[in-house]
């Protein structure tokens, strides 16, 4: 029944409701954001976490986009995969969940996969002709000799000690880091034309910097000399510094330390000195802190590590005396502002040699006479370019003020790269604007399936004790994909499909390929906000139309 | 009722969602890029049917028109797009019709406010008669439609086993006359006829019906409950609903943000705490048993379902009615008991299930 060629009691043309353009009703919009995650927040070596595990979410072709996305800003993962005290993990929202993200092995997963597969850094760009001084092969500068190496610039690394590495050889065990690992990452960023000079100490700066052409100079010597304290009859024992044990460790000496070592102080060294004296056949090493555990500066998880090989310690003591075979320690009381006061009560240790680990100072001899520098606290101060006072000097790493990790270290060496690369170009480097934080508020923890962290195995406890071998080990493929798969993408999208599934309007635009961003169909979104209430990861922002 | 017949097909018909392996979200979210091609759900392709497309005046934040899409959409993937629906009047029917436009993309009709189940019952036969066995059918409407209007020729469809998939979309009045009480209206909420007055907390509790429940009375081939909190659920039991022939009905759990007086982003959230508070059960049933529930994930009170909605606001103001509360948790604690919402002890679930529909014993 047609009637002029339209049906039956129809008397205008039919249409679709496309013809109603809903968007009018709109007071607020939805925003696609990309807020700041607390890992990448918390990342001194300014790697962005979430970006590479989103990568590396995807599994098989993706690790490689990963570690690609790792070395943008730090060049050695395997590395920093086993020896960083990963901040990021204590930032995680996931913790609030159950367990934080294991980023550290996943890292560590990633850069062992580049070595094993022998994945090369990208070219580096056409040379500029410009040529870069770096004083010293530590995580700092072998960070900064990297980036700038990628820029086209040259680079000239002078290393007092015989091998590369730093800290990361001559100051943490090798059944931390193993020197296969090591030795392995450091020639990945040589092979980008950056030039090494071992058994080459700086004796005096600008004289080095004069002679060799130098445009621009990176001093990274980090704190080698260690600190002491006056023990009153010191000199009839055995007494060692942690320092120079450990060097002694890297260059394969075997120091005699006799069966009952004593340990002094309380961060990570001296539980490294601790764990390598038990490996050289130490009985029953004992650390002597004076204060608590609680308030020890050394990483709860090494402390763990070193408990579990038997290393005992001895909280709230001093030592007050060093005799032949024997020390006597004083024990000692908090005050109420927390400061470890003696109390007067004495002990007896038997002891054949005491490690003090009490921490490091830098060598900063080469600096004598350069005009301009700085020097408080026995660390030398640097503008937000990174620079000394001294115009084209530049430092980084455990010689300026901050914090003393290799993670800092890293960031500095890639801050200093950027900012010497535009001081060579007569710029300068911003501070980058803040980014809003991802914060666990924003993310809609429903849509995440329980998954409790996966854990790294570790050595049999009486390997432990008797050999260097590395106590951590990897995680497998698929512990990787898993931990990886964990990350919540706070404040990122990460390709879920949830706001183009619960758009009642049809307004959200789903791209053709996976990980294109979606859009929004402004035509027609009425603005009730869904998308951004049931995206898992707080992606999304409602904000006001203007009206 | 057959609590062996029910038990035998438990392990052909133990539907859950697929459970992928672990991808970030695992199948709480619409899609994912990790999930290969054949786990993806309808809403998460690009090129999904859109049963209602776009400009349709739907309230902002509407749970209908999002539980109409998510079910007609993977309906017309599972008839190869061979789908006719009859639509009760209602909301769904209005704000998608507004003459002379249409936001359908598939065929469709409106007769009447109580006779879609019977329009569709018309519509099968008439395919029969054509041979047409590809062609597909289905009768959805409102709670309204459904429950109240629309009973007796429900009823009738299911008595009939016509070969008819019919679909509530549940949002528990009458919204668009102006949000009236219906027979799917929750105890105790506010509507333009239940008025909460001195201790007269809103709608009456003991009264109304449970039409999932007494469509499994008819021992139709296939019954479910869903919410447009789990598309993947709901998803799943569209497609298993099409692959049955006879009567079947699901019952989707649509939160309205107007009625409810709920914030317009906040229809996803509701349904899944209705679902999570126990208050809503969520299952399937066939042949008149319950084959398999969605297990509640993160146990709510009531009470964390109830607040963000200003129909339950008397509860809640002043002193507020703390006994009502409780007559509710009540309610949500049997549904959890009933049905074995907690527990994942299928012995114990049956026990429940077969007390709970004792009045149906006699078809054994």
């Amino acid at each position: 029944m047609a009637v002029n060629g339209k049906p039956f009691a129809i008397t205008l043309e039919v249409g679709s409701s496309l013809a109603n353009r809903t968007g009018d009703w709109r007071t607020e919009r939805p925003v696609y954001v990309h807020n700041l995650p607390p890992c990448n927040h918390a990342c001194p070596a300014l790697e962005d976490i979430q970006g590479w595990l989103y990568e590396a979410e995807a599994g098989g072709d993706g690790y490689e986009r990963a570690w690609r996305h790792i070395v943008a800003a730090n060049p050695i993962p395997a590395i920093m995969g086993r020896i960083c005290y990963h901040p990021c993990e204590s930032e995680c929202n996931r913790a609030q969940l159950d367990e934080a993200v294991g980023i550290n092995s996943v890292e560590r997963f990633l850069g062992d996969e580049a070595l094993k597969r022998g994945w090369e850094f990208a070219k580096p760009a056409a040379p500029t002709g410009k040529r870069v001084l770096v004083v010293g092969s530590g995580p700092s500068g072998l960070s900064l000799a990297y980036h700038l190496a990628l820029r086209g610039h040259h680079v000239t690394i002078r290393e007092q000690a015989k091998q590369a590495g730093g800290m990361m050889r001559y100051g943490i065990p090798s059944y931390r880091l193993p020197r296969d690992i090591l030795d392995g990452e450091i020639a990945r960023i040589l092979s980008l034309g950056v030039e090494l000079e071992c058994d080459a100490r700086v004796e005096e700066l600008e004289g080095a910097i004069r002679e060799g052409g130098f445009d621009a100079t990176f001093l990274a010597v980090g704190a080698h000399i260690a600190k002491h304290a006056e023990i009153p009859g010191g000199a009839a024992s055995h007494i060692i510094d942690a320092v120079k044990l450990l060097h002694g460790l890297a260059e394969e000496e075997k120091p005699q330390l006799g069966r009952r070592v004593v340990v002094y102080g309380g961060g990570n060294t001296a539980l490294d000195a601790a764990r390598s004296a038990k490996r050289l056949g130490a009985a029953d090493p004992v650390i002597v802190y004076r204060r608590t555990r609680e308030r020890m500066p050394a990483h709860p998880s090494e402390l763990e590590e070193a408990e579990a090989e038997g290393i005992a310690f001895r909280w709230l003591s001093t030592i007050a005396e060093a005799g032949p075979g024997q020390l006597r320690i004083e024990k000692m009381a908090l005050d109420e502002k927390g400061f470890p006061q003696p109390t007067g009560e004495f002990e007896d240790l038997p002891a054949d040699s005491v490690v003090l680990a009490l921490g490091q100072d830098a060598d900063l001899r080469l600096l004598e006479g350069v005009s301009g520098i700085e020097i408080e606290d026995h660390v030398v101060r640097v503008d937000d370019q990174m620079m000394t006072g001294h115009a084209g000097l530049f430092a980084g790493g455990d010689m300026v003020p901050s914090e003393r990790t290799a993670a800092i270290a890293i960031g500095h060496g890639a801050r200093a790269a950027r900012c010497i690369d535009a001081w060579l170009r007569h710029e300068y480097v911003p501070v980058d604007p803040p980014r809003k934080l991802a914060g666990f508020a924003e993310v809609n923890p429903w849509y995440y399936s329980d998954a409790p962290r996966r854990v790294r195995p570790q050595l049999e406890d009486v390997r432990r004790q008797s050999t260097f071998e590395e106590v951590v080990k990897g995680l497998d493929d698929d512990s990787a994909l898993f931990e990886a798969r964990r990350c919540l993408s706070c404040g990122n999208c990460f390709s879920c499909d949830n706001c183009f599934g619960v758009c009642p309007d049809n307004a959200v635009i789903k791209p053709g390929a996976d990980g294109e961003l979606y859009s929004f169909d402004l035509d027609y979104c009425k603005g009730c906000g869904l998308c951004a209430a049931e995206c898992p990861c707080g992606a999304i922002e409602m904000v006001p139309e203007e009206i | 009722m057959s609590a062996n017949g029910g038990k035998s097909e438990r392990h052909e018909l133990s539907g859950q969602p697929q459970k992928v392996a672990f991808y970030q979200t695992g199948t709480f979210a619409v899609g994912g890029r990790l999930l290969d091609e054949e786990l993806r759900s309808v809403q998460s392709d690009p090129e999904r049917a859109n049963a209602i497309t776009k400009g349709h005046r739907a309230c902002q934040g509407c749970g209908e028109a999002l539980g109409a899409r998510y079910a007609l959409d993977a309906a017309l993937r599972a008839a190869d797009g061979q789908l006719i629906v009859a639509n009760a009047t209602g909301c769904l029917e209005v704000f998608s019709t507004p003459y002379p436009e249409s936001s359908w993309r598939m065929a469709w009709i409106h007769s009447l406010f109580g006779n879609a189940p019977a329009v569709a019952t018309g519509i099968a036969a008439a395919m029969r008669a054509k041979g047409r066995t590809d062609v597909r059918v289905i009768g959805q409407g409102g709670d309204g439609g459904t429950v109240d209007i629309g009973f007796g020729c429900l009823s009738g469809m299911f008595e009939r086993n016509d070969d008819v998939l019919y679909i509530c979309y549940d949002n528990q009045g009458y919204m668009n006359t102006g949000v009236q009480r219906s027979g799917a209206t929750p105890p105790a909420a506010r509507t333009a006829t239940t008025e909460p007055i001195g201790q007269h907390a809103g709608n009456q509790f003991g009264q109304g019906k449970n039409v999932p429940l007494i469509a499994m009375a008819h021992e139709i081939p296939y019954v479910a409950t869903a919410t447009v909190a789990e598309l993947r659920d709901l998803e799943h039991k569209v497609t298993r609903a099409m692959e049955y022939r006879g009567a079947r009905y699901i019952h989707v759990l649509v939160p309205c943000p107007l009625g409810w007086g709920s914030a317009t982003n906040e229809a996803v959230r509701l349904a899944r705490l209705a679902k999570e508070s126990g208050l809503f059960p969520v299952f399937e049933a066939v042949g008149g048993a319950v084959t398999s529930v969605s297990p509640i994930r993160h146990k709510v009170p009531v009470e964390e379902y109830l607040r963000p909605q200003k129909r339950f606001a008397h509860l809640f103001a002043g002193d507020g009615m703390p006994e009502i509360v409780e007559r509710l948790q009540a309610h949500a604690d049997r549904n959890i008991a009933r049905f074995g919402l907690l527990d994942g002890g299928e012995e114990a679930r049956e026990l429940d299930l077969l007390d709970a529909l004792a009045l149906a014993e006699r078809g054994v």
